[in-house]
Order: C-alpha cells, then structure tokens, then sequence
C-alpha cells in the first residue's frame, strides 16, 4: 500500500539543451543538433537548490515516473517510489526524470527528424555511449539551475548512467543510487541483446532502418524482442507464481495457439509495447549497454574517490538478468577505491523487475538512505 | 548516543584516522563514534536487515554479505584495522575468517566471549549447558556455533599465524577486570585482543 494519493496530474515539458550553434558533441566524435528533451518534475526545488533528485530511467522507460496524465488509469512506472510521504518524498524532494538520449518518448533519437535530410535519422544516427546520456542530463540541469544534485537515481540501465555519471562527474552529485544494474555485461546478456536486435533487423518491415519513410514497421521483430526480454525480467519462481501452467480459457485446447495463460501474456507484452516503444531506439539503447565497461578504463574510479560522493548500491535475489554478482562487481570496485559504498541484497522472487516493485525492505533502505542524504545537507 | 561499554573499550583501542573495517556491525554504532569522535572513516559488514537499515540511517557505509564466504571481496591490506565483536563464535569458519582479517588489515580488534568462565564451568559440572549474561541462548537455538575458553581461542591464534598484542579481559558487564590477569582464563565473561599478524 503507498502512503498517500501520490504527486497528482502532471505533464511532460520539453527543453531544447542543444541546437546547430551549440551542437551537442558525442563520445565518439560527431555531433548531433538540435537535442530535444521531455522531462518531468515532482516536488519543489528548494531555495538553497540542495533537494534535486534526478531519475535515471531503464532500457524501454520513459520521463513519466510519477503522477497521472490526463485521462490515463495507470501512473508513471515509478510512482510508488516518488510521492508526498513516499521513500522520495515529494514534499521534501524535487525530483527530476527525464528520457534520455536515444529514446523514443520526447528526446532526440534515431526515429527523429534529421534536419539536414527531412527524414528520420534512422541508422544514419549516431552510435551512442553511455557519456552521453550523461552529458544531455547535465545541460537539463543547467537549462533547470541546478549545480548539484542530492542524488541521481536508477534501476538496470538507468543504474549504469547513474555509475557512469558519478565516476566522470562526481561533483554534480552527493550521492548515487545504483539499483539492479550492472558495469559490465556478461556474454550471456550481450546474447540476449543480440537475439533480441536480429528480431528487429531480420524483420523485413525494419527496411534497413527507413521505416518511417517507407511506411512498414518492424512490429514482429520489436514484438518478439520484447517477449523475450520480458523472460529475462521476470523470475523463474515470478512466472510460476503468476501463470503455473494455467490454461489461457477454460481448460487446455491443445494446438499451436496461445493456448497457456503466459503464452497471452507475453503475446499481449509484445502488442502493448509496439504503442510505446521504437525499433531504432531499442538498437542503438542495447548496445549502450553492450559497450559499457567502465572500470575498464584507467583511473576509473580516481575522480569519483576525490569527490566525497557516497553510492548505494542494491541487487535482488532472484534477479538473472543483473545477477546479485554483478552489483558485487560495482561494489568491489567502488570499495577498493576507498568510496563510500553500501550494498544491500534486496530477498525477492520478483527478478529483475523487483527495482519497479513496492517491496518493503528494499523502499525502507532507500528511504533510510535519502532521509539521512536530505539530513547532511541540512 | 552512549557506546555500549564493550565497544567503547573497542574505541579506545583504534587509533584516530584509520580506515575500519568492522565484521558483524550491527547497526554501526561503534563506526559511527569512531567517525564523529575519531575522524576515522570505514565499512560495516552486517546481515541483519533491521540492524542495517539504521547503520545506513546514521549515515554509515555498510555492506550486506556473508563473512564466511564473501571476505574475499575486500583486498589486501585495504584497511587500518579490521574489527570483530562477539561474532567469531558465530561463524562457520572462524580460522578462516580470521586469516581473512589479518589479510585485510595488520591489526585486528576481536571479542570473544570465554566459555572458560567460572560460572559456565559451574553450571557445566553440574550437568548443563551454560547459560549467563554472555551466553544467553539455548544449546538448541543459538547463534554462537562455537565454544572456546580463551584457551582455546589462543591456540587458535597460534594456529593460523596471529600475535596477541594485547589482550584485555572484561567483566560479564563489559567492563575491565580489575582481577590479576593471570585469572583471565576462569574469572573473564569474554576478552578484547588486539592481534598482528606473525
């Protein structure tokens, strides 16, 4: 149960941060103008600007984390975290969620206009780095006049931005909140990836990328990538919880239909995404994420030891996709560099999707954690 | 906050600055204290879930795993000293732990309760499991897995390459025993060592 009715009806804004005379530079050389970006806000900033809380989102989420649309039924896919008397409490936090670069939900990404062609960037837009999901939330906060943050928060990928973030620029951050997430992908999640972007491409509706312009879609193929990747979300014990082998109807129908109840679901996982989510963005998001090895480069952890930035970091239990080891990973290298770290394994069946989940021990660690960061500053 | 009276002596033993590494923290008090009133910076490891959650309330860095298995986590010489109250006896592998301290840190600060106290000998002559302030469970449903005198816990110490620097006997009340040292062994309800490496 949450606590209160949460943070109400809210809309997504959208900020230019980067236009041709200012273009946005990317890690890996080229430049990308204009950059828009659809954020949210909850809360208020306070008048020394020492309440900030940004939200980093996951591979297929968007700026919404809290509050109601107009006319939706469901709210933002974080509200039970963020609200009045919540663990980020919106009476005390300002809180910040914006869809990063890449995405498909309000900020510039491969199915963007490109200005120089009229058309959709397609695979014509640059490969991406986790750097710069990071630098376009930097110009946020500026754009929003904040210089330094309480914390920045997120679960899976928006974890890794979070880590990414809190090693180059450890002084926009007092704390960093890593949650699920991982600093570098084992084989068998760059597979899952793989399996997932050859869906897509093999898709003959996906038209080399073009398919906005050529007016197919690539429905089957990001269909199936998300069923598949919803697998990996849920638990072995989750999926037995929810669906046993439980027939769709009445009783079992033998054929090849979607004759088991979890066979529907993932069918109707699949659909329901199609409304939400690009083809394009789910290419180039994934391999962000392929890429990702921080610790790897030299002196990777030498700015964010200098910095006084502390991190919390949470695995759970029955979470495969992002195994309890590699938060470990995170810890062992924050550890050894003497920064502050505390590390909880959250007991769950949920798998990964347990981040998103009202599970008590995991909000009351979050909550301990960021009443004592509001405390510090104050 | 007062230090409960074990740990204040734990306290006193730690010199300002260090970096602390303390086993078993409980809801990190004794880090806590050591940060405000030593300047001293450091990890608690604990496991249970209440007391973790007001370790990281009071703004102490503290790291859920498991002692037994997990240690290796921490590297080599990455801290000042490594502490271990009232926990060994707890432990699956305490050689091994203690080797993995002493891997960790040059000095270690461990307490012990001595299963060797004169009551416990009492009670055990008279045919029971002891029972005392110290050791306050049912043979049936305990955490300590094992029991040692301080006897046995030097020879211990000898076994996996440890030096007592320091040993300091306490009262069942966690205060210093103003008996002869040489009474350690019967009249102490559990010991503070400090311990280098040979």
């Amino acid at each position: 149960m949450t606590s209160s009715d949460g943070v109400g009806v809210v809309e997504t804004r959208t900020a230019t941060l980067f236009d041709p005379d200012h273009p946005l530079q990317l890690a890996r050389g080229t430049v990308l103008a204009p950059v828009e970006v659809a954020y949210e806000t909850y809360g208020t900033l306070s008048p020394a600007r020492d309440n900030a809380v940004f939200i980093c989102h996951a591979l297929t989420g968007d700026a919404h984390a809290a509050g109601y649309h107009v006319g939706d039924k469901r709210p933002g896919w974080w509200d039970n975290l963020i609200g009045p008397g919540r663990p980020l409490d919106t009476d005390r936090f300002f809180v910040v969620c914006a869809n990063l670069l890449g995405g498909c939900q309000g900020t510039t990404g491969p199915s963007s206009i490109d200005p120089s062609t009229g058309r959709a960037y397609g695979l014509d837009f640059p490969l991406l780095d986790m750097s710069d999901f990071v630098t376009v939330h930097r110009a946020l906060l500026r754009h929003l006049g904040i210089d330094k943050l309480l914390a920045a928060f997120g679960g899976s990928l928006g974890g890794m931005q979070v880590l990414e973030w809190a090693l180059t620029h450890p002084e926009d951050l007092r704390n960093a909140v890593v949650i699920a997430a991982s600093s570098r992908l084992s084989a068998q999640n760059i597979a899952f990836n793989a399996v997932a972007r050859e869906a897509i491409t093999r898709d003959p509706g996906f038209s080399g990328g073009q398919y906005v312009a050529e007016g197919t879609l690539p429905d089957r193929g990001l269909s199936i990538a998300r069923m598949m990747a919803h697998i990996t979300y849920l638990s072995e014990e989750a999926m037995a919880d929810k669906f046993g082998r439980t027939p769709q109807l009445a009783e079992l129908a033998p054929g090849f239909g979607a004759d088991f109840a979890v066979e529907s679901y993932l069918r109707h996982q699949g659909e329901s995404f199609l409304e939400r989510f690009d083809a394009l963005s789910y290419l180039y998001l994934t391999r962000v994420m392929d890429y990702y090895d921080p610790f790897a480069r030299a002196g990777a952890t030498d700015a964010a030891a200098a910095s006084g930035v502390r991190f919390l970091t949470a695995s759970f239990t029955s979470d495969w996709r992002f195994s309890s080891l590699h938060s470990r990973r995170i810890v062992r290298h924050l550890e050894h560099a003497g920064i502050p770290v505390t590390y909880r394994d959250i007991e769950t069946a949920g798998g990964h999707d347990s981040f998103l989940l009202e599970i008590e021990p995991y909000h009351a660690t979050i909550r301990a954690y960021m009443d004592r960061a509001l405390e510090e500053v104050r | 906050m007062t230090l409960r009276a074990d740990l204040a002596l734990v306290a006193d033993l730690v010199r300002p600055g260090s970096r602390v590494l303390d086993l078993g923290c409980g809801t990190g008090s004794l880090l806590g204290h050591l940060a405000r009133e030593k300047g001293c910076s450091g990890t608690g490891v604990e496991i249970d879930g209440d007391a973790v959650l007001v370790a990281i309330r009071s703004g102490v860095s503290v790291i859920e795993l498991d002692m037994d298995h997990q240690l290796s986590e921490f590297a080599d010489h990455s801290y000042d000293v490594v502490v271990l109250s009232r926990t060994l006896q707890t432990l699956h592998r305490p050689h091994v732990v203690l080797q993995e301290m002493i891997r960790i840190a040059p000095r270690v600060i461990l307490s012990m309760p001595n299963f060797g106290y004169w009551r416990n000998r009492i009670r055990l002559a008279r045919g029971r499991m002891p029972m005392s302030k110290e050791l306050p469970y049912d043979w049936y449903d305990t955490p300590n897995l094992h029991h040692a005198t301080l006897v046995d816990l030097e020879d211990l110490f000898r076994t996996v390459g440890l030096v007592a620097l320091e040993r300091i006997p306490l009262t069942v009340d966690g205060q210093r025993l103003r008996l002869p040292e040489s009474t350690a062994t019967w009249a102490a309800g559990s010991a503070v060592y400090v311990l280098g490496g040979a």
